[in-house]
């Protein structure tokens, strides 16, 4: 009987040693695989179990977080959330994030390792970090300013500081309240389906998310090709250009809204716009001069980050000679996000250099102490300082003389380009003013800010829609808030 | 753990010597034992409170008294009434039931409306007083031996009982009565295991006689074997009857055993085995409950592949494996996604989530100590009864934690079953506590001194050989 007793607890040990070993496979070998599945809310419960960084402008903070109560405690609140969503984004316990809510999530939930000096530590001992601070580099009162100028219209407002690349303001409209999001439950599926499904987009960002065809802005873009190659040396100069322009290789005639284009200078052309004298340069400069001019400026560049990614702007690279004359007057399938062309604005205001915007100034864990600064890339040399100085003189041109002279600010240098693009299936569509511009004190050196205005739905009448009229006037308010200066004229 | 080998400072200058040379009783170890089994599960207590409301839980002392006066209670009647058990089965009994006091006032925190923890308190009470009875009641365990068939009947009548009460959750295993519910079928494998070994204890060695010889297998004759085998067969069935699976898993697998240790015939083992293979599959594909449970067992994320959420198979894996190493720490798990029977079935994914694998480590070796203990008694003893009761009190528990353990960590298909004294279910802790009592009375007398107790005609003999003799001769 011994012996069997024996047996028995030998048989007992063995029992005892594979719930060892199977203890020690779940919680050991499989954990990570098993912690990983995303039925296992574990996750989500520890991602809210503390409130969220901030995301600041001018130092104050544009988001909050509200303690539920629920499993997924806390959720994420905005105030002023319709100003800022281009900017923020949402945080949604269902919906995930956007833009610089996931762009910066790492730092806002607190799992990114930058913002402790032992990250091995925190994992050991199970710290939860409390998330880090986002300040942006946007300027309050410019956004402020920006938002009431669309006033509700669709549209987008993206503004830059020249010299460092800057975002002051990234402003889309309709807009929305990101709040409403936040949470988890019926009434944030609700909205979220409504948001979705609303006509008139709210939840797009049109300042980088949408590309339109920049229309006669992009003129910049051509008038620096022909002076950065050498085809124009005198701005002053006839172009021996005619008045209509009929496409190369068809019988299509480009005519101009504008009188006096048959051989206008570069100055004129300008200013008051004149299609057939670009669209002829853009021909004559060729594709490939063209192509390069427009990639340097940043288009066709898909990796831009703010860190939100950007949508790449677009100059095609396979045409005909027609669809570069098209092409070089903003239409055909040209396509550029306000905050390109607010970048083209700039190259010209900061001396032909381009600096990357960034929209991040810089990251601090929750005690303040910094986590991190801006990117800070290096500017690049788009066009010489030459160039940038003529093209200033032809922007300064148009908004002392030509089209764009609601944007006039006292004081105050500013030059810009009005552009009203076509679009739709044979140019059906209601077109899109836009207009482009940049602004210094008269007595200083560096220029203050760069805007671009796109405004979709300018006016009923379409005969009324210009950049200079719709556009303009938004354009001229963020650079009166950029320099400090009152809203009259 | 060396208590029983190392410590030298037990013998009481206050008790009464006994007769003969001084044997260790050691109950001051069992004392200061139990003082840190109390101090364990109070800390515990307040882990949990500061982890959860950064403050201690407002009946902390209350718990503590409590806790420590039922200990207190069960060591004096040791003292008086046991004086030789072995020390480490009362201290170990009241960590295990204090870890699960912990645990279910912890999973109350979760579930608002439900606190189980005090009424576990109050069935712990229950289960210390009849400890108490037992230890006090029952001089000499050999009495039970006259009881076998009332033992046998009772079982019957109790898990026959279920039958007239609906069913809860699938299974007919509870009666209620008066605001109370039991599990009755909980008592009855204790008596089930006294029948045994006192069946199997009277008629070992007719049972090594050679009758029938079927496929190359010596069976005893009809006439011995057939009334152990009929209740053996009443009671796995009822029980299959009322869906409690685990249970009659448990009757065959401490029938099995005791008939081996009873024969030593590794031959039973083998039958055993098989037995309980075909059982198991034939079960497992026939009946739509355990078909799924065995499907769960395979495929533990298929429901979350299908869109229909993780499990509680899955979400007690991954409970498991959120523990890690080191666990999450009291208090700071998320366990109670599991939901339904998160303080019954799945209390162990609590423990593995908020202890750790180096937690679950520590209590699973707190139930083999258990378990070990019980089979040093069993060795210990010279009746055949006592030795085979200490078989089947040990195998109960081993069996039991290993099935649900098992099952609650993918090792084995799910079988619903209370982890002995950590899970919610006063039956449950009651029944565990009357094994403990008959554990500690025959752990006395296996350590008492052989002469002072007058010994049954039969009891020097020496465990009769008939196995291998017999096995060979026969062969």
């Amino acid at each position: 009987m011994i012996r069997c007793i024996r047996h028995t607890a030998a048989f007992s040990f063995l029992l005892l040693v594979a719930l060892l070993v199977n203890a020690a496979r779940v919680q050991v070998v499989e954990a990570e695989r098993y912690g990983a599945n995303p039925a296992d809310r574990r996750v989500a419960i520890a991602r809210y179990a503390k409130p969220r960084g901030a995301v600041l402008v001018d130092g104050r903070p544009v988001t909050g977080s509200r303690d539920s109560g629920g499993r997924l405690r806390y959720e994420r609140t905005y105030t002023d959330g319709p100003l800022y969503a281009p900017v923020t984004g949402f945080s949604s316990q269902t919906y995930g994030t956007s833009l610089l809510e996931r762009a910066e999530d790492g730092i806002l939930s607190g799992a990114d390792d930058r913002l402790t000096a032992f990250p091995w530590w925190d994992r050991l001992t199970r710290t939860h970090r409390r998330g880090g601070d986002v300040h942006t580099t946007i300027n309050a009162r410019m956004q402020r300013a920006a938002f009431a100028g669309l006033g509700g219209k669709k549209g987008a407002v993206a503004a830059v500081e020249p010299r460092t690349g800057r975002i002051l303001a990234l402003v889309s409209s309709p807009s929305y309240e990101p709040g409403v999001l936040s949470g988890n439950g019926a009434a944030v599926d609700e909205a979220w389906r409504g948001l979705n499904g609303a006509a008139r987009r709210p939840m797009l960002n049109r300042a980088l998310q949408e590309t339109y065809p920049p229309g006669s802005t992009f003129k910049v873009v051509t008038a620096a090709a022909a002076l950065e190659s050498g085809r124009i040396t005198d701005i002053d100069a006839p172009t021996d250009a005619p008045d209509p322009y009929t496409l190369p290789g068809t019988a299509t005639r480009l005519g101009n809204a504008a009188k006096d284009c048959e051989d206008a200078p570069l100055r004129y052309a300008f200013r008051a716009s004149c299609n057939t004298v670009f669209a002829r340069l853009g021909t004559e400069l060729g594709l490939r001069t063209m192509a390069a001019t427009a990639r340097r400026f940043g288009f066709d560049d898909d990796r831009l980050r703010i860190p939100s990614p950007v949508a790449p702007s677009t100059f095609d690279t396979r045409m005909d000679r027609a669809q570069l004359a098209l092409s070089a007057i903003g239409q055909y399938d040209t396509a550029a996000t306000p905050l390109q062309m607010a970048m083209v604005a700039a190259v010209v205001a900061n001396g032909g250099q381009l600096a990357p915007p960034y929209l991040v100034d810089k990251v601090t864990d929750a005690g303040g102490v910094m986590v991190a600064a801006g990117p800070h890339r290096p500017a690049r040399q788009v066009v010489g300082p030459a160039t940038a100085q003529q093209l200033q003189e032809l922007m300064t041109d148009v908004v002392e003389h030509g089209s764009g002279r609601r944007a006039a600010l006292k004081g105050v240098t500013v030059g810009g380009k009005t552009g009203t693009a076509q679009h739709g299936v044979r140019n059906e569509g209601m077109p899109y003013a836009w207009f482009i511009s940049w602004a210094r004190e008269k007595d200083g050196y560096e220029p203050a800010v760069a805007v671009a205005v796109v405004v979709e739905d300018a006016a009923a009448d379409r005969a009324d829609i210009s950049g200079g009229g719709d556009a303009a006037p938004i354009a001229r308010a963020v650079m009166a808030a950029a320099l400090r200066r009152g809203p009259g004229r | 753990m060396t208590a029983t080998a190392g410590a030298p400072a037990t013998a009481r200058p206050a008790d009464t010597p006994p007769p003969l040379p001084l044997l260790p009783r050691r109950r001051g170890v069992e004392l200061a034992l139990l003082v840190g089994a109390v101090l364990i599960s109070v800390c515990g207590y307040a882990v949990v409170g500061l982890a959860t409301h950064h403050a201690l839980p407002g009946g902390a002392v209350r718990y503590g008294a409590g806790l420590g006066g039922l200990a207190l209670l069960a060591h004096l009647a040791v003292r008086l009434r046991a004086p030789y058990a072995d020390p480490l089965l009362l201290p170990t009994a009241v960590l295990l039931n204090g870890l699960g006091l912990v645990l279910i006032f912890r999973l109350d925190l979760e579930t608002p409306g439900d606190h189980a923890a005090p009424t576990q308190l109050m069935w712990s009470t229950v289960g210390v007083m009849l400890f108490i009875a037992v230890v006090l009641l029952l001089g000499d365990h050999r009495v039970l031996q006259r009881y076998a068939y009332v033992c046998a009947a009772l079982a019957l009548l109790l898990m026959a009982a279920p039958i007239l009460f609906p069913a809860v959750n699938g299974a007919k295993i509870w009666v209620r009565a008066a605001g109370f519910s039991i599990q009755p079928g909980e008592f009855a494998k204790v008596l089930i295991t006294v029948f045994f070994a006192a069946y199997l204890a009277a008629n070992h060695t007719a049972l090594a006689h050679v009758g029938r010889r079927v496929v190359g297998l010596q069976l005893p004759a009809g006439r011995v074997l057939g009334p152990i085998v009929a209740i053996w067969l009443i009671s796995v069935a009822v029980l299959v009857l009322e869906r409690d699976l685990g249970t009659s898993l448990l009757f065959f697998g401490v029938f099995v055993v005791l008939l081996y240790v009873a024969t030593g015939r590794t031959g039973w083992i083998a039958v055993g085995l098989l037995l309980a293979v075909v059982g198991a599959a034939a079960v497992g594909t026939l009946e739509p409950h355990v078909h799924g449970r065995v499907e769960d067992w395979q495929h533990p994320f298929a429901g979350i592949a299908e869109g229909r959420g993780p499990g509680q198979l899955a979400q007690s894996l991954f409970a498991f494996a959120a523990g890690g190493m080191l666990g999450t720490g009291l208090g700071q798990g998320h366990s109670a996604l599991i939901g339904f029977a998160m303080k019954s079935d799945f209390i162990l994914a609590t423990f593995g989530e908020e202890l750790g694998l180096a937690g679950l480590t520590a209590l699973f070796l707190l139930y083999a100590l258990l378990v070990a203990r019980g089979y040093r008694a069993a060795l210990g003893l010279d009746d055949p009864f006592g030795s085979l009761l200490g078989v089947g009190l040990a195998v109960l528990p081993a069996l039991q934690v290993f099935v649900i353990a098992g099952g609650v960590m993918g090792l084995i298909p799910l079988t619903g079953m209370a982890m002995p004294f950590l899970a919610q279910g006063g039956s449950s802790v009651v029944t565990n506590w009357i094994i403990i009592a008959l554990l500690v009375r025959l752990s006395d007398r296996a350590r008492s001194p052989r002469p002072a107790t007058p010994a049954p005609a039969h009891r020097r003999r020496p465990a009769p050989p008939p196995t291998a003799p017999a096995q060979g001769a026969g062969r």
